[in-house]
């Protein structure tokens, strides 16, 4: 038996341990649950040793940068968590790191986002075809319609809560859009995994 | 009647799971081969990448990880197959920690197929922590953010990699995404900063939040799910997952669909008949 | 000044970015790439944290004798053995830590992911009732939308993915706009109540 047939055999083995959570919890679902997580654990701190650690920390420090000194102390300050009477050191470090999200988020959503979004929806209303022009309405009157209902400091009644109302309309059909789509997403990974079991692990798939 | 709707009401969600694994299953076996057309988002994604001229350098995003592979892994070789053919030069990173073993079975595959040379026509730059702070920095220099690629070989040492400093020497950005961080941050920080093609390949469940940014050109193209991985290989032409798995898709989505009218029935059909009996 | 330096810290760091957007200035701009890449090694440094945590965690249990003791050993055994493989004998294809994440991790998380199938169908069955108007829409768009994205819609009406299709370019977008603007406006508020300091719970309790 070769190491890939191995492999694949373990792989099936392990996917119906997890499998088996649908008939209800039990050990072998609980050997292979803490088994993913131990690996999963073990394979992101191997991945960060090799793709961030040496080449972006180690070699350059090794090297004579030693500016990198700075990230290597802020990233030792957050394992003062671990202290009890240290452990406010590690602030600096999620400050710095929440900083710099906050700004980048601040800057992203702004341009890519609020910006855009607003422009995407200016649409003519009229002068161009007849579907065009119904789209376009349709669009203006939804976005509107769902502003005016997340706009929550006005009490929604009268011909406000009427707005607001279509706005909860055009909103359910986003929704329920998102749950067709997330019903596809779903069936698509079982497909997937009995693609693997039955194709690649027992190989009984027509070609 | 009323016994049967009761226990239809109560059934045993056990056996709505072997209902939907036969749904799954049998469909595998049987094959169907219903016909199905190619959409705009779709579309827009394979004429992006055939209107870039042949040998430009393509920097291509895999975030994903093997959660998502069933939707995701077949854009993924049927984009590589569609570059490879145009000559294009890849340069691949990887946002997700999960996600460079994937990439690496990718391009040994489609690699192979195509006689392409590591270094040379492609190049897979690896992990890097960071999330939205990785594109930014990528926006300042590739090289300084990804010093190596993924087997530890210095960047400057890359035939490939010579000449590319940041998103101005790529000529567009294809990114494969199952969530955070993603299209949505791809758009957000460097497609509206830095005015680069983008094309997005997404989970499904993903896709419907991205059509405002289609919608506005801020993506050039959208591929959403197995059925797009499905349409996307019929226009490259290749056979892969994402089309064998559409006779499965269509008989579990009726399944669903079945099961929402049957509940449905069964609850207010019951509720009417209770209300009838108390008067 | 526990509170105060952080702080302090947050507001530069997040206004430094937000002024490396609108200043072209090269020098400005190498500081924030220097900046860039220190934090893309500290976010790695919080990642093994995170780890380290798990690890305690674990250890504590374990210590404890809990019931599922043996389980926790299992875990922690894993987790080094990946880490030591990983870092000791390299993590390219064809090495062991290679062949445990395809073999081992891959399948596992696939299935773990798959396994929300059968639960959808399940709440489909058991909990999606169509009481009120609005419930009554969104199933509606659901089964079109659901219907018309896969090939059998096709076979039952030629037009069905071209509607679909039009149902995800107009009413479900301007819904998704009207999110992603709102989303938009709450990000932005949120990140500046972070930088002006308004906002602390990422520096916990004292």
């Amino acid at each position: 038996m070769s190491y890939q047939t191995l492999g694949i055999w373990i792989g099936a083995l392990f996917t119906l341990c997890i499998l088996s959570f649908l008939y209800k919890d039990n050990p072998f679902y609980k050997f292979a649950e803490h088994v993913f997580v131990g690996i999963s654990a073990g394979y992101g701190v191997a991945l960060q040793f090799h793709n961030v650690f040496l080449p972006n920390l180690w070699r350059p420090l090794m090297a004579g940068n030693l500016l990198m000194i700075i990230p290597l102390i802020m990233g030792g300050l957050l394992f003062t968590r671990f202290f009890a009477s240290i452990s406010w050191l590690s602030r600096w470090s999620i400050g710095m790191l929440i900083g710099i999200y906050s700004g980048i988020a601040i800057i992203g959503f702004g341009s890519g986002d609020l910006v855009l979004q607003i422009h995407g929806n200016l649409l003519p209303l009229w002068g161009t075809g007849l579907f065009t022009a119904l789209n376009n309405w349709i669009l203006t009157v939804g976005l509107i319609a769902c502003l005016v209902y997340f706009f929550f400091s006005k009490e929604h009644k009268g011909s406000f809560g009427v707005v607001a109302r279509i706005g909860i309309y055009f909103l359910m059909i986003s929704f329920g859009a998102s749950f067709g789509y997330t019903v596809m997403s779903r069936m698509s990974l079982l497909i997937g995994r009995f693609y693997y079991l039955y194709g690649d692990w027992l190989g009984i798939l027509p070609q | 009647m009323r016994k049967f709707l009761e226990i239809i009401n109560t059934l045993d969600r056990r056996w709505i799971f072997v209902f939907i694994g036969l749904a799954v299953s049998l469909p595998l076996f049987f094959p169907i081969g219903i016909k199905f057309s190619v959409s705009h988002p779709v579309q827009g994604f394979y004429d992006t990448i055939e209107k870039i001229p042949d040998g430009s350098k393509i920097l291509m995003s895999c975030d994903f990880d093997p959660g998502s592979m069933p939707e995701l892994y077949p854009m993924t070789i049927t984009a590589l197959e569609q570059m490879f053919r145009k000559d294009l030069k890849v340069i691949i990173t990887c946002l997700w920690p999960a996600g460079p073993p994937l990439v690496e079975r990718a391009l040994a595959h489609v690699g192979a197929e195509y006689n392409k040379q590591k270094g040379i026509d492609y190049v897979h730059l690896g992990f890097k922590e960071g999330k939205e702070v990785v594109m930014v920095s990528m926006g300042a220099s590739i090289p300084n953010t990804f010093p190596t690629d993924y087997h530890g070989t210095p960047v400057s040492e890359i035939p490939i990699m010579q000449g590319v400093t940041n998103y101005r020497e790529v000529a567009m950005i294809v990114n494969i995404s199952a969530g955070y961080p993603g299209t949505k941050e791809w758009v957000q920080q460097v497609q509206s900063r830095y005015q680069i093609g983008l094309v997005a390949g997404c989970t499904a469940v993903s896709a419907p939040e991205f059509y405002p940014y289609y919608q506005t050109g801020q993506l050039k193209g959208l591929m959403g799910g197995m059925k797009g991985a499905a349409e996307y290989e019929k226009l490259v032409g290749v056979m892969g997952l994402g089309t064998r798995g559409m006779d499965a898709q269509s008989v579990s989505h009726l399944m669903v669909f079945a099961f929402i009218l049957i509940g449905n029935l069964a609850y207010f059909t019951l509720k009417f008949m209770k209300r009838k009996e108390s008067g | 000044m526990r509170k105060e330096i952080p702080l302090l810290i947050t507001f530069l760091a997040g206004a430094f970015f937000i002024a490396d957007y609108f200043i072209p200035h090269t020098g400005f701009s190498s500081w924030a790439e220097t900046l860039n890449g220190w934090t893309i090694i500290v976010i790695a440094f919080a990642y093994v944290l995170g780890v380290a945590n798990v690890a305690r965690v674990n250890l504590d249990y374990i210590q404890r004798k809990g019931k599922d003791t043996p389980y926790k050993i299992i875990l922690l055994v894993c987790l080094l053995f990946m880490m030591m493989v990983g870092i000791i004998w390299g993590i390219g294809e064809h090495t062991v830590f290679d062949w445990f994440f395809i073999n081992i991790y891959s399948p596992m998380q696939a299935m773990m992911f798959a396994l929300l199938a059968f639960y959808i169908a399940s709440a489909a069955f058991r909990a999606f009732r169509i009481r009120s108007v609005q419930a009554s829409l969104l199933a509606i768009t659901a089964v079109l939308v659901m219907i018309g994205r896969v090939p059998i819609g096709e076979a039952i009406w030629k037009d069905f993915s071209n509607f679909s299709e039009w149902i995800m370019n107009v009413p479900q977008l301007a819904g998704k706009r009207a999110i992603l603007i709102g989303a938009a406006l709450g990000a932005i508020s949120t990140g500046l109540k972070v930088l002006v300091g308004l906002e602390r719970t990422h520096l916990g309790q004292d």
